[in-house]
């Protein structure tokens, strides 16, 4: 693994690959939960496959955090390494002339990202653990959909999320497209899909906070 | 016009540096930057103090020689250009400006607002290159048709000039940029070919000893290059090293 | 005392340089690892000379000022570089370069050199693109080329319009090749201050690292000059702000003769002079005059007018312009050599006619080229009727395709849109094609020094013709030298290393350390500036353009002053232990000081105008050619070689009579 991270690119390949990892995770969340606006069956069905699936519990999900810790992980080091290769600070830096505001705090949009999933995991993963393996209370396949009103009947809560979200956009709509930069994905075929990225990161993040709107404001 | 100048005095490598406080009169509007510099340290050597140590040479912009982050940018506002080329019909009567050396711990200060780039030229030492005999017994220069497209890439990405910016800008001080350029003028022709693994793989391997950051792809470098070197050359380096290192 | 002896081989002009090679003394491949050649200056021909002679397998210590050799002036030759490949079938060959480049300078360079220098010029294409260099190339992805002045001919291969930055990286990557092997040691901001003689040969040089300011000693089996030109002497010219003679200048003190320092370079085609406070001056290719058209007004009203803003350039009709190229020399035009459309330009601006405020610029004009143009290309859209403005537009568009980069850069600095009205240029100092005095080998007249590219004289006469320069700093680096020093260094397998330890360097140490110190300690009132443009102006004003017997007898007084002057009264801040860029001026513009006067003493001894070289007393009296440059070869059909001797004025003149048996003895007329 450090002979793998060793160099400067192989570093930005990793946090790419688990970026795009990550990615494709959001996707698959989201599509799920908007099930929700539809039909609680489906949505209960859906949730119950995923919640059950020894596939998905005991290989998906380890790897899914292993992705996540390492992702938070890496970008940590690297900012840490970063700030050091600069050395003396400049008195002025104009970085607005020359660069996204995105692009230059992905430390702090990824962290707010991080206390997102802390929040996440207190409201619905840990309940969820304490439910099926601590406390071994049986299956049922449509507890699923109210415990999500429930959730999001607290307007404390639903601030906190849309305004999560809302970093989440801001991470993807730099982290989307440089993901692709780095894994040398950047020439005259791929200016193209630079839209897409570009839409993913706000229609994705935006589907998240209709979600959870929906939910608070028709319950 | 009148200004005010803050400039980053520092004496020596080991000496701790500060900025400071200057005042030009009648500047005209038609003197490069570098002209300005040279007011005032005319204005300082008749005062009896020493003058602002800074780099320059050609003074039309292809030396690469010159560097300063004027107002938080490397070689000042305008775009495509190197400080020598930087006129002050930029600035306004009464602006403060402020001046200081490019920044990044693989940059360090030798003077005021000179910095030590050798870090750079390690680099091409490690292999910016191509291993072929001076002798003069090549091949004819004709015997190797390149396509129009692959030679007009190539000299795009060989325009880079070597200046800094590109690390001055980066808040990552990463070097990618001019290592990717590098790398592609030579990807990008068949005579490049033969030593692409080991030239990637060294150049790669002494930038990051030389202690430049992690590129995080926000495109400084591109926007403050002065000869527009595309980030698409960072692309082609990364498809390289990958290339390479499987 | 040292002689002239060119050392030409016999035989042929074609053969020479082949039989030669073949007879020449060699060294083993195992002595030359034992042998170390210093090389100062790293441009196209220092930093080429340094990767072929490393990688033969001697020890190269190369220095340079800047931070890198890729930094070196060769970098900012903008058009092209000159071979004689005839890849375009036009009829080029070896001798027809050869021809051009002897004419083109006028009759006054060595006719062996040149040859060699055509011969091989073929050798550095194919050498650069197997390097990586990117020249232009055809839709075929054949090298493409592009014609240049004073020639028949499109021999030029070019890389946009960078190709002596793409040279110079080329030569720089063959360096760093051989400093990744160990065989060149690089010193970056190091200074040659003088050369060491031991026994009367070359043996080291003492050098100043400008960061530390520390006194180095370097010892070497044989030094190698390429340090460029002395186009500073000036004060303003194209060259680099850091460009210097002093190692040059130096190594005449010591012994090496100086040629023909009169032989400078005026370019017809810079950016005019805007204030007092200018420190150098842009060149624009010289490709431009193939599409502008150069004039001034015709009425004095006019120029009154235009100057003080009342007027714009454009409103004008043809009738109020004097078009005065075209009018003087119909047959050549705004084409005709950068001599003299140099002179022509001063001829206007001395009567008053020159444009800008200080009335130094004459216009450029692109409004036919675009109208020409944009004819043209809405015929090639199928438009036969269009519209003046849409005539404009496409024509901007082909003169963009053609010259963008530069109309950007002139833009930059103008702050006018050379598009919409007429470009203003002046003529500059460019290059120099005088320097030091060297052999067939490039050896100068002190043994073991070698001197190579624009720091020698040998190759360009009196004018350089365009693209040559990088032509000849290449040959002589990659080609040419590393084969002729081995014809001394052959007498040195047995030497062993140079110690630095002895009372050579000590004396030569002091003398630099004496100098340093001098400025250090001297506190006068006066910036090392304040002497260096006082000099560039008694330089422009009397020893420029045009040259007469009572203003070059005055500028050799007035310079002395001058001297005199800065040895009083100059003021170098700081300390001598650091990095200290006054203290740098100060030893250059010391030897500025000494050069322009031999300068002068040149230009007034060479009573004839030929090349660059232009005396108001030689000029046709009458016939078609009346007023123009007369050059005199039953008199000065010679390279002056001056022998320093103590000082400047009392140089000794030598005479290397130049012989011409392969190429005939032609006035060159451009009516």
């Amino acid at each position: 693994m450090s002979g793998l991270l060793s160099s400067s690119i192989a570093r930005k390949f990793a946090m790419a690959l688990s970026a795009l990892f990550l990615v494709f995770f959001l996707l698959m969340h989201v599509s799920i939960n908007i099930l929700s606006l539809f039909s609680e069956d489906a949505f209960n069905t859906a949730s119950h496959f995923m919640g059950t699936n020894p596939l998905i519990q005991f290989v998906m999900q380890p790897i899914l955090i292993i992705g996540v810790v390492f992702h938070f992980a890496l970008g940590l080091i690297l900012e840490i390494k970063n700030r050091k290769a600069q050395g003396v600070k400049y008195a002025q830096n104009n970085g607005a002339a020359n660069s996204t505001w995105m692009s230059r705090n992905m430390i702090y949009s990824g962290a707010v990202i991080l206390l997102l999933i802390a929040v996440h995991f207190v409201d619905f993963w840990f309940p969820e653990l304490n439910y099926k393996y601590v406390q071994g209370l049986p299956e049922d396949p449509n507890r699923y959909y109210h415990e999500l009103v429930e959730h999001f009947q607290n307007p404390a809560r639903v601030g906190i999320y849309a305004l999560a979200f809302i970093f989440l956009a801001l991470h993807l709509l730099h982290g989307f497209q440089s993901a692709f930069q780095s894994m040398g994905a950047n020439n005259k075929y791929t200016k193209g899909l630079k839209n897409f990225f570009a839409g993913y990161a706000i229609v994705v993040p935006a589907l998240f906070i209709i979600i959870v709107l929906f939910h608070f404001l028709n319950h | 016009m009148d200004l005010t100048l803050k400039i980053w005095r520092q004496k020596d490598s080991n000496s701790k540096g500060q900025m400071v406080d200057y005042k030009v009169t009648e500047i005209s509007e038609h003197m490069s930057f570098l002209e300005m510099m040279d007011v005032l340290n005319e204005q300082l050597v008749n005062s009896g103090d020493e003058p602002v140590a800074f780099d320059h040479d050609c003074r039309e912009g292809i030396c690469g020689m010159c560097s300063m982050y004027i107002n938080g940018e490397a070689h000042g506002p305008d775009r495509g250009i190197t400080t020598c080329q930087l006129h002050m019909r930029m600035f306004k009567d009464g602006d403060t400006i402020t001046i200081e050396p490019f920044r990044a711990s693989a940059f360090p200060v030798i003077k005021d607002l000179v910095v030590d780039r050798e870090s750079f030229e390690r680099i091409q030492h490690a292999g910016g290159f191509i291993s072929v005999n001076t002798s003069g017994n090549t091949q004819d220069a004709n015997a190797l048709p390149i396509s129009k497209i692959a030679a007009d890439e190539a000299m795009d990405a060989a325009a880079c000039i070597g200046c800094g910016a590109c690390v001055a800008s980066c808040k990552n001080s990463s070097a990618m940029l001019f290592v990717g350029a590098k790398v592609s003028q030579y990807a990008l022709l068949p005579q490049g070919q033969i030593e692409a693994k080991e030239r990637v793989l060294n150049m790669v391997a002494q930038m990051d000893k030389e202690g430049f950051g992690n590129c995080t792809n926000t495109g400084a470098c591109e926007v403050e290059c002065p000869k527009g070197i595309s980030l698409e050359n960072i692309a082609r380096m990364n498809r390289e090293y990958l290339k390479a290192s499987i | 005392m040292a002689t002239l002896d060119s050392k030409v081989p016999k035989g042929p002009i074609k053969d020479k340089w082949t039989t030669y090679k073949d007879k020449i003394n060699l060294v083993n491949p195992a002595n030359k690892r034992n042998i170390d050649i210093i090389v100062v200056g790293t441009g196209l021909a220092g930093g080429s000379a340094c990767a072929t002679l490393a990688e033969q397998g001697y020890n190269v210590k190369a220095f340079a000022y800047q931070d890198s050799p890729r930094r070196a002036h060769s970098i900012a030759a903008q058009g092209g570089i000159n071979a004689a490949k005839n890849y375009q079938g036009d009829g080029d060959s070896n001798y027809r370069l050869f021809y051009d480049t002897v004419k083109g300078g006028d009759y006054r360079s060595r006719e062996a050199n040149v040859y060699r220098l055509a011969e091989v010029s073929g050798n550095i294409i194919d050498q650069c693109v197997a390097q990586g260099v990117p020249f232009a190339r055809d839709y075929g992805g054949l090298l493409d080329n592009r014609s240049f002045g004073g020639v028949l001919v499109s021999r030029t291969f070019y890389a946009k319009g960078q190709t002596g930055q793409q040279l110079l990286l080329g030569a720089y990557s063959a360096m760093n090749r051989q400093i990744a092997r160990g065989k060149i040691t690089m010193y970056n901001r190091h200074e040659m201050l003088d050369v060491v003689k031991v026994d009367g040969k070359a043996r080291g040089i003492i050098a100043r690292d400008l960061i530390t300011g520390k006194i180095e000693r370097h010892s070497a089996h044989a030094v190698v000059i390429a340090t460029g030109g002395y186009g500073n002497v000036y004060f303003l010219s194209t060259n680099a702000m850091g460009s210097n003679a002093t190692a040059a200048w130096k190594i005449h003190k010591k012994g090496a003769f100086f040629a023909n320092p009169c032989f400078t370079q005026i370019h017809p085609t810079c950016i005019p002079r805007s204030g007092d406070y200018q420190s150098k001056l842009t060149l624009m290719s010289e490709s431009l005059r193939n599409d502008g058209r150069i004039w001034v007004p015709k009425n004095m009203d006019d120029v009154m007018a235009i100057r003080e803003g009342r007027k714009k350039p454009t409103e004008l009709t043809e009738d109020e312009r004097d078009y005065y190229l075209e009018r003087r020399y119909p047959a050549f035009g705004n084409l005709v050599p950068r001599d003299v459309a140099s002179r022509a330009a001063k001829e206007r601006c001395d009567a008053g006619y020159g444009i800008n405020a200080t009335g130094e610029a004459v216009y450029l004009d692109f409004k036919a080229a675009i109208n020409r143009y944009g004819t043209e290309q809405a015929l090639l859209h199928g438009d036969t009727n269009p519209s003046a403005a849409k005539i404009i537009e496409l024509g901007e568009q082909v003169i963009e395709a053609k010259y963008g980069n530069l109309f950007q850069m002139y833009e930059k600095i103008v702050d006018e849109n050379p598009y919409k009205t007429p470009m203003m240029i002046y003529p500059v100092t460019h290059y120099t094609m005088g320097g030091v005095w060297v052999d067939y080998n490039l050896m100068t007249t002190v043994d073991g020094l070698y001197c190579i590219g624009e720091a020698n004289f040998s190759d360009h006469g009196a004018n350089r013709l365009g693209a040559s320069a990088l032509m000849q700093g290449l040959a002589d680096g990659y080609f040419v030298l590393p084969y002729t020093i081995g014809d001394y260094l052959a007498n040195e397998i047995r030497t062993g290393e140079i110690p630095t330890d002895t009372k050579e360097f000590d004396a030569v140490e002091k003398e630099v350390q004496d100098r340093i110190d001098f400025f250090i300690n001297n506190k006068g009132t006066k910036s090392v500036d304040h002497f260096h443009k006082r000099l560039g102006k008694v330089m422009w004003d009397k020893v420029g353009m045009a040259r007469n017997e009572k203003h070059l007898k005055e500028a050799i007084a007035e310079i002395k002053e001058i001297r005199a002057e800065f040895w009083k009264d100059v003021k170098v801040p700081g300390n001598a232990n650091e990095m200290n860029t006054e203290l740098e001026k100060a030893g250059r513009v010391a030897d500025f000081l000494e050069l322009g006067e031999l300068f002068a003493l040149d230009a007034l001894n060479r009573n004839e105008s030929c090349g660059g070289h232009f005396r108001e007393e030689s000029v046709e009296l009458d016939g078609p050619q009346k007023g123009e440059a007369l050059r005199n070869d039953t008199d000065y059909k010679y390279v002056a070689a001056w022998e320093f001797k103590g000082e400047p004025s009392e140089a000794v003149l030598h005479k290397e009579e130049l012989e011409f048996n392969d190429i005939e003895l032609k006035t060159r007329s451009y009516k």
